[in-house]
């Protein structure tokens, strides 16, 4: 546990030392806020919906960047072999990396909720508390998923830019196995448990308000799956 | 303390490490010596659990390197090849998270860190970026990372490789003095190195061990007998010396060598036979000048080219001036 406790600390902090950390809060505020009040004024309604379907997208590109540098600069300046040869589990280097990030995705939400301040502000009737706090919710979810899947795609490669794409490629397809464009052309006995793993389904079904346990759990299992994969990942440089 | 039994390792079908089997005792300092590419750093991944043996093992300090891995590292201190660091990290950050992981007990923490800063000599920088560092403190991180939780094993990858002459003097030093205690395994390239750091050397060429033994157990190995080199000058015929050298007592062999206007010999006699005053009272009597005369010893050099038969060595025979010789 201390351990997984040094490693948290290292990569966080780490996150801070480089500019990709500063730039992805950036775009990510300016964009969402931009993307949101542009059509917020139009509907002229005090709804955070808009909002928080945007995130599915916005994620897509900005969780990779963050996962992106996890694995492949400790593999190009090899300082994978002091840590690894270090008496720590493969599983505490690669839970205590992705604790890391879900922590950065926590902060980067926290920032964004002047939104929803602002929006609670301007309106006569009030915000749905409640629906923006489940929101959040599924918003953590999601891009603790995603981050689980990016930090996978990274460990195969020492070029950041390989791992980057890889990671929305995979996070794509995976939203994309669940959407109704793509469920149009499968088999019917298919639709269902293509629709079931779809990334972005549970979240929209918790973005309605309602906390489903099979949602959750769904998210979990996806984020543990990932994590496992990644644990043999990085094992499997010991039988190369 | 390390004990290697019959390690192979293969990567896809290149044999990297061919049934190796060594001991490494308390107290001393083992130079594995080889040119690049010989399996050097692939054995020492392999005793650090950072890659699996193909078959064979190890046991560190009496952890098995398979069946307790984690034991085994926690045993070991260990400087990878060209010392990866984190460059965007302070140096006492640096060392910190090393400490954690490598099970420093937080109360001690600070004081262990503070202690190697001082034993190998990186106060100044303590308070920079490991990338605004030179080489030489680089390695000097490294090895103060290494040895953070005092452990019995040290593995140290090419631990001077890179640095200049006042540097690796420094180095060196610095691992004579902590090797009191521990059982030292460091891999070189540089045949001075291993002369002057190690208690013994193993001589590691494609794969296998070909040689293992002091620095004067591998030249006894080597010199199966006695060379001398000498020149003279007057105005005999050199066919003439030639065959008069050859008939001195003992000598087995002479080789004119070729020199301006010199006449040069090199003379080689039975092992153990000391030539010098033969070859003295010879020039006196043949009415020559005797210009030069010396004993040549063996060199490292000569006992790897015969155990490994091969004609050039890749192995650095001076000491480098200058740093390494760029490959």
């Amino acid at each position: 546990m201390s351990k997984i406790c040094a490693i948290w600390r290292k990569e966080f902090s780490s996150y801070w030392y480089s500019p990709i950390a500063y730039i992805v809060i950036t775009v990510f505020l300016v964009l969402m806020n931009w993307l949101f009040f542009r059509g917020f004024f139009l509907v002229n309604n005090a709804d955070m919906r808009m909002f928080f379907s945007i995130i599915p997208w916005a994620f897509l590109l900005l969780m990779p960047a963050l996962t992106m540098r996890q694995w492949a600069e400790e593999l190009r300046s090899g300082t994978i072999e002091s840590l690894m040869t270090k008496p720590v589990h493969d599983r505490e280097v690669v839970i205590g990396k992705y604790l890391a990030a879900v922590a950065f995705l926590a902060v980067v939400l926290v920032l964004t909720l002047t939104t929803p301040l602002t929006v609670a502000g301007l309106s006569e009737n009030g915000l749905d508390w409640g629906m923006v706090i489940t929101s959040y919710l599924g918003a953590f979810l999601l891009g603790s998923a995603y981050l689980a899947i990016g930090g996978w795609a990274g460990s195969f490669t020492s070029n950041q830019i390989v791992a980057f794409i890889i990671g929305v490629a995979v996070i794509f397809f995976a939203i994309m196995i669940g959407e109704s464009l793509v469920t149009m052309f499968v088999p019917s006995f298919m639709v269902t448990p293509l629709e079931y793993l779809g990334l972005q389904r549970h979240y929209l079904s918790i973005m309605r308000g309602v906390i489903d346990t099979r949602d959750l759990i769904y998210y979990i299992t996806v984020i543990c799956f990932f994590l496992y994969l990644t644990v043999r990942a990085v094992e499997s440089r010991k039988w190369s | 303390m390390i004990e290697v039994k019959d390690v192979s390792k293969s990567y896809g079908t290149t044999l990297a490490v061919d049934n190796v089997s060594f001991k490494v005792g308390r107290g001393e300092i083992v130079g594995f010596l080889g040119p690049n590419g010989a399996g050097k750093s692939t054995t020492m991944k392999v005793l650090t659990c950072y890659i699996a043996p193909t078959s064979g093992t190890a046991t560190i300090d009496g952890f098995d390197i398979l069946e307790d891995p984690r034991g085994a590292r926690s045993r070991i201190g260990y400087l990878p090849e060209n010392t990866p660091l984190y460059d965007e990290m302070g140096v006492l950050d640096y060392l910190g998270f090393m400490a954690d992981l490598q099970g420093v007990p937080a109360a001690k923490r600070r004081a262990r860190i503070d202690e190697l800063i001082g034993i190998c000599g990186i106060e100044a920088m303590a308070h920079k970026d490991i990338g605004e560092l030179s080489k030489g403190f680089r390695q000097r991180v490294g090895l103060a990372q290494a040895l953070l939780g005092d452990p019995p094993v040290l593995i140290l990858d090419e631990p001077t490789s890179g640095l200049d002459p006042g540097q690796i003097v420094e180095i060196r030093a610095l691992i004579k003095e902590i090797a009191k205690e521990k059982a030292i395994l460091l891999s070189t390239h540089i045949l001075p190195e291993a002369q002057n750091t190690c208690n013994r050397i193993l001589i590691i060429n494609e794969g296998r061990l070909v040689g293992e033994g002091t620095s004067e157990e591998l030249l006894e190995m080597a010199s199966g007998e006695e060379r001398f080199t000498l020149t003279l000058k007057g105005s005999a015929d050199p066919a003439g010396i030639n065959a008069g050298l050859a008939k001195l007592p003992e000598v087995s062999n002479v080789d004119q060598l070729r020199a301006n206007g010199e006449m040069r010999f090199k003379v080689s006699a039975s092992r153990g036979s000391d030539l010098r005053e033969a070859l003295f009272d010879y020039a006196i009597g043949h009415n020559l000048k005797l210009l030069e005369l010396n004993h040549d010893t063996t060199s490292l050099e000569d006992v790897f080219l015969k155990l490994t038969g091969s004609h050039s060595s890749g192995l650095i025979m001076e000491d480098t001036a200058g740093g390494e010789r760029d490959e």
